[in-house]
C-alpha cells in the first residue's frame, strides 16, 4: 500500500472514532438506587445529551454501551451476562456505582462483588450513588477510550481488577 | 376495658402460652395448634376487627444472647435506661419458648386503630405452622418469604416456593447458622 | 401460581379458526418496567388470563446485614430500601430503635425529621407519577417532574450533604440542624414544584391517551386491598382512609392540620390523582411545620461545656495548660452540616452517652471524639435492652414498619422491614387478570415498585 493511502485510512479511522464517541447508544441496565441518579443525569438539569449519549436504547441489539446501574445480585447475574452477550460488537461496559464496581457494602450471600467478576468493564464510576457530574466525567473517559481505539487501531484493555479484591 | 390480650386469652385459654405488652406492643404467644382459630377470631370479632395482616415474619432464636463477648471490657458500651413516659413496668419476658424459631404476626385494625402481635414458636424438627392464606390473601407472599429465608413450612399454602432467592439456592439465609457471606453463584467468573 | 407452558390451551371458535393461549414474558430487564421484576402472563388474545410475578432480583440481604452491624450502622442500609424517599426510612428505623431503647428525642428534632421526610415523600411521588406518564408516552411530564425533583434534592443536599443516600437521622436525633437559610429556599423550591405540578396536570388530566389508559384499569376494591395488606396511596385510592400519620400519629403529625385525599374507584386514575394531591398536602405539612417549629436542640446532647475556640484550645493544650480546657468544648468554625450553630445547648433525656455526638464535637474536642469512637466500635456502642418492638411510619408507598428484636448486645438480633410495596406487588395478579396486556404498563406504574424495598 502506498504511504499516503495508509495515512488516509488512519485519518478516516480517527474521524470514525470521533463520530462514534459522540453518538453513544446506551443500554441502561437499571436495577437499584443508582437508577435515580441515572434519571437525574439523563434529564434536563444535567442533560447527558450534550455528550451525544442522550438516547437510551432498551434493546441490547441496538446499543453499544452497557450501563450497569445498581447492585447485581446472583439471581440477576445470568440476565446481565446474557444481555451483554446479545450486544453486537463493538461494545463497551460502564460500571455505574460502587455496587457494580466492587459490591460495595453489600458483602453478603446475595450479591455479586463487582460485575467485573462476570463481564469485562471499560469504565468504573464509583460513588454510592455517583453524582451526575461524576457520571459525566466517566462518560468522557469512555469517549476518550473509544477515540483512542480508533486512533491506535487496537482496543484498550479492559480495566484490570485490582488484586486485593479477589481475596 | 379489657385489653386485647385478655380477650384472646379468655377465648383461647389452651392456645395462649404467655403474653406481654412490652413497650406497649401487645403480644400473645400462641401454641401453633391454636393459630388459625385465634387468627380467625381476631379478624372476625367486632371488638378486635383486625382486618389487616400487616406483617408476617420469623425470628431464629438459636443464637439469642450467645454472641461473642464485647471486644475489650464487659463494662464497655451503654445500657440505655428508658424515660418514664414510655411504658416499661415489666421487663421483656425473653424469647417466647425454648423452640428454635418463632413466627411473628402483626395485626392492625382500621376500625379501632389498635395493633396486636402473635408469636408462634416452632421447633427445628418439624418447622411447620398453619397457613393464613385463606384469611388474608396477602399472607401468600409473606409466607413464601418466610419459607425462603427461614425454611419454615406453611401447611395449606397453595404455592410454597422460593420468592427472593433462586431455586438453586441451598439453605435458608436468615437462619443464624447461615454465614453472612456464603455465596452460591449461578454463573462463574469471566474467563 | 407458576404457569406451565403445557397449560396453554387451544380454543376452536365458531368461525372455524383456532386460537391458542400465548405465554408472554416481561422482564426482568424490560424497557417498560422500571425496576427489575418478571411478569409471566398467559394471554387469550389481548386479555390477560393468568399472571405469575417473580421478584427477588434485587435481594441484597438487608435483614442479614442489619444483624451484623451496630444500631447506627444500619442507617445507611435503610437509605437504600426505598431509595426514592430515604429520609422516611431513616426516620422509621430510628424511631423504632428509639422505642426499643426507650428514649425521647427533642421537640425540634421531630419537626426537622417531619420536614425532610415530607420533602422526600414529594420526590417519591414525583418520580412515580413521572415514570408512569413516561411509560404512557408523556415524556415531557417525566422531564418536568425530574426537574422539580432536582429542586427538592438541592434542598435535601443543603440539609444532609447528600442528594440521595442521605443517612441523615441518628438514633437519638438527626445529624445536624437545618441550615440557617433554609425556609426561603424551601419556599422557592415549593413554588417551582407547584408550577411543575400545574403543568403536569394540564398535560395529563385532559390528555385523551393518558386518561383512557388510566381510567378503569387496575381496579381493586378497598376490601380486597386490605386483605392483601395494601396501605398508602394505593389503598387510599380505593376509598379507605387509612394513613399512619392520621390514625397512629407519630412525631408531631397530630399537631399539624392536613387532609388525606381518598379516591372512589380504586383504578389507576385515582391513584394518580391521590398522589398528585398528596404532594400538595406534603407541602402544606412542611409549611405548617415551619410555623410551629420551636428552637432548641436537634439531638440528645452528650453534655455541654464552656465553649472555647478551637485554635485557642490547641494553643492551650500545646502549652500543657490542660486545666484551662477541662470541661470545655471546642467551637469548630463553619460546621460540617451546613449549620453555623456550633453546639447544642440542652438535653432531653437522662442518658446522654448513647448518641453519636454532633460532628463539631466529634472533630472539635476529645470528649466528642471519644464518644464517637466508642459508639462506632464493635462491642462498645449502644447496648439495647432485651426486647422486641414494632413501629410503623407512613412511607411513600404505605405503612413502613420495622420490627427489631434485641438480645442486649451492640447490634440488633433481628431487623425486619415491612415493605409497603411487597403487599402491593403480591396483589398484582389480582389487579392484572381480566385487563388487556397494554394495561400492565399503567397498573405497574401506579404500583410504584421500588426494588430496594420490595426485595431488600
Amino acid at each position: 500500500m502506498p504511504e499516503h493511502a495508509s495515512f488516509l485510512t488512519s485519518r478516516l479511522n480517527e474521524a470514525l472514532g470521533w463520530a462514534r464517541k459522540y453518538s453513544i447508544f446506551q443500554y441502561p441496565f437499571v436495577t437499584a438506587c443508582c437508577g435515580m441518579e441515572y434519571m437525574a443525569t439523563a434529564c434536563s438539569h444535567y442533560d447527558v445529551d450534550r455528550f451525544g449519549a442522550g438516547f437510551p436504547r432498551f434493546s441490547p441489539r441496538q446499543a453499544d454501551v452497557l450501563f450497569v446501574v445498581g447492585t447485581i445480585s446472583h439471581k440477576m447475574a445470568p440476565v446481565l451476562k446474557r444481555i451483554h452477550d446479545q450486544m453486537a460488537e463493538p461494545k463497551w461496559v460502564v460500571a455505574f456505582g460502587v455496587c457494580t464496581c466492587t459490591g460495595g457494602f453489600y458483602d453478603n450471600y446475595a450479591t455479586v462483588m463487582g460485575i467485573d467478576t462476570i463481564l469485562p468493564v471499560d469504565v468504573y464510576i464509583p460513588g454510592c450513588p455517583p453524582r451526575p457530574e461524576m457520571v459525566l466525567d466517566g462518560l468522557m473517559k469512555l469517549q476518550d477510550k473509544i477515540h483512542e481505539e480508533h486512533r491506535t487501531g487496537e482496543r484498550p484493555a479492559p480495566e484490570e481488577r485490582p488484586e486485593t479484591l479477589d481475596a | 376495658m379489657t385489653t386485647l390480650i385478655e380477650r384472646v386469652a379468655s377465648r383461647f385459654p389452651d392456645a395462649v402460652a404467655s403474653s406481654h405488652a412490652w413497650r406497649g406492643d401487645e403480644t400473645v404467644v400462641l401454641r401453633r395448634e391454636g393459630l388459625i382459630e385465634a387468627a380467625r377470631f381476631v379478624k372476625e370479632d367486632p371488638d378486635l376487627a383486625m382486618n389487616f395482616l400487616m406483617d408476617l415474619s420469623a425470628v431464629d432464636y438459636s443464637a439469642f444472647g450467645k454472641g461473642p463477648a464485647p471486644a475489650f471490657f464487659s463494662s464497655s458500651g451503654v445500657a440505655v435506661r428508658p424515660t418514664p413516659n414510655i411504658p416499661d413496668e415489666d421487663p421483656w419476658p425473653g424469647p417466647p419458648s425454648s423452640e428454635r424459631f418463632a413466627v411473628v404476626y402483626h395485626f392492625f385494625s382500621t376500625t379501632h386503630k389498635h395493633r396486636l402481635r402473635f408469636v408462634v414458636p416452632v421447633g427445628e424438627d418439624e418447622p411447620e405452622v398453619d397457613s393464613l392464606v385463606t384469611l388474608w390473601p396477602g399472607a401468600n407472599w409473606l409466607e413464601r418469604e418466610v419459607w425462603d429465608l427461614f425454611g419454615i413450612r406453611f401447611k395449606g399454602h397453595p404455592d410454597l416456593r422460593r420468592i427472593l432467592m433462586y431455586e438453586e439456592f441451598e439453605g435458608h439465609p436468615l437462619r443464624k447458622d447461615y454465614p453472612v457471606n456464603k455465596r452460591q453463584p449461578l454463573i462463574g467468573p469471566v474467563n | 401460581m407458576p404457569i406451565e407452558q403445557s397449560t396453554t390451551t387451544t380454543t376452536l371458535h365458531e368461525s372455524g379458526l383456532a386460537t391458542k393461549d400465548m405465554l408472554l414474558n416481561i422482564g426482568p430487564a424490560h424497557p417498560a418496567m422500571h425496576g427489575i421484576v418478571r411478569i409471566i402472563a398467559r394471554l387469550e388474545g389481548e386479555e390477560i388470563e393468568e399472571v405469575d410475578v417473580e421478584i427477588g432480583y434485587l435481594h441484597r440481604g438487608f435483614e442479614k446485614m442489619s444483624e451484623n452491624v451496630d444500631y447506627n450502622g444500619v442507617i445507611p442500609y435503610t437509605d437504600r430500601l426505598n431509595y426514592v424517599s430515604p429520609l422516611i426510612n431513616n426516620m422509621g428505623y430510628c424511631m423504632t430503635v428509639e422505642k426499643l431503647l426507650g428514649i425521647t428525642v427533642p421537640e425540634r428534632c421531630h419537626y426537622v425529621r417531619v420536614i425532610v421526610s415530607e420533602i422526600s415523600r414529594i420526590s417519591d411521588h414525583l418520580t412515580c407519577v413521572g415514570a408512569t406518564a413516561m411509560e404512557l408516552g408523556a415524556f415531557t411530564v417525566f422531564l418536568y417532574m425530574i426537574k422539580a425533583r432536582e429542586f427538592l434534592w438541592e434542598l435535601v443536599e443543603k440539609v444532609t450533604g447528600a442528594r440521595l443516600t442521605v443517612s441523615y437521622c441518628r438514633v437519638g436525633g438527626v445529624k445536624g440542624d437545618l441550615p440557617d437559610e433554609f425556609v426561603e429556599p424551601c419556599r422557592a423550591a415549593f413554588k417551582e414544584t407547584r408550577k411543575v405540578l400545574d403543568e403536569a396536570r394540564g398535560l395529563l388530566e385532559r390528555n385523551r391517551i393518558f386518561t383512557d389508559r388510566m381510567n378503569g384499569t387496575g381496579i381493586i376494591s378497598a376490601e380486597d386491598a386490605i386483605g392483601y395488606g395494601i396501605t398508602g396511596p394505593f389503598l387510599r385510592a380505593s376509598g379507605s382512609d387509612y394513613d399512619v400519620r392520621k390514625d397512629c400519629p407519630y412525631a408531631i403529625y397530630d399537631r399539624i392540620d392536613f387532609d388525606v385525599p381518598i379516591g372512589s374507584e380504586g383504578d389507576n386514575m385515582d391513584r394518580f390523582l391521590v398522589r398528585m394531591e398528596e404532594m400538595e398536602q406534603s407541602m402544606r405539612i412542611v409549611e405548617a411545620a415551619f410555623e410551629q417549629m420551636p428552637p432548641g436542640p436537634v439531638m440528645v446532647d452528650p453534655g455541654t461545656g464552656r465553649p472555647i475556640p478551637a485554635a485557642e484550645m490547641v494553643d492551650l493544650a500545646k502549652m500543657g495548660n490542660i486545666a484551662a480546657i477541662t470541661g470545655g468544648c471546642a467551637i469548630a468554625g463553619p460546621t460540617l452540616e451546613g449549620s453555623s450553630r456550633a453546639h447544642y445547648p440542652s438535653t432531653a433525656t437522662d442518658e446522654k452517652r448513647a448518641f453519636l455526638p454532633p460532628k463539631e464535637d466529634a472533630y472539635g474536642n476529645i470528649e466528642g471524639l471519644m464518644q464517637q469512637f466508642k459508639l462506632v466500635m464493635m462491642g462498645h456502642g449502644i447496648r439495647g435492652p432485651l426486647g422486641e418492638v414494632y413501629f410503623a411510619v407512613e412511607g411513600a408507598n404505605g405503612e413502613l414498619g420495622f420490627y427489631v428484636v434485641s438480645d442486649g448486645r451492640g447490634h440488633a438480633y433481628r431487623v425486619r422491614v415491612r415493605p409497603p410495596c411487597f403487599a402491593i406487588m403480591s396483589a398484582l395478579p389480582e389487579l392484572l387478570v381480566g385487563d388487556m396486556v397494554a394495561d400492565i404498563i399503567p397498573t405497574f406504574g401506579s404500583v410504584n415498585m421500588i426494588g430496594g424495598e420490595l426485595d431488600r
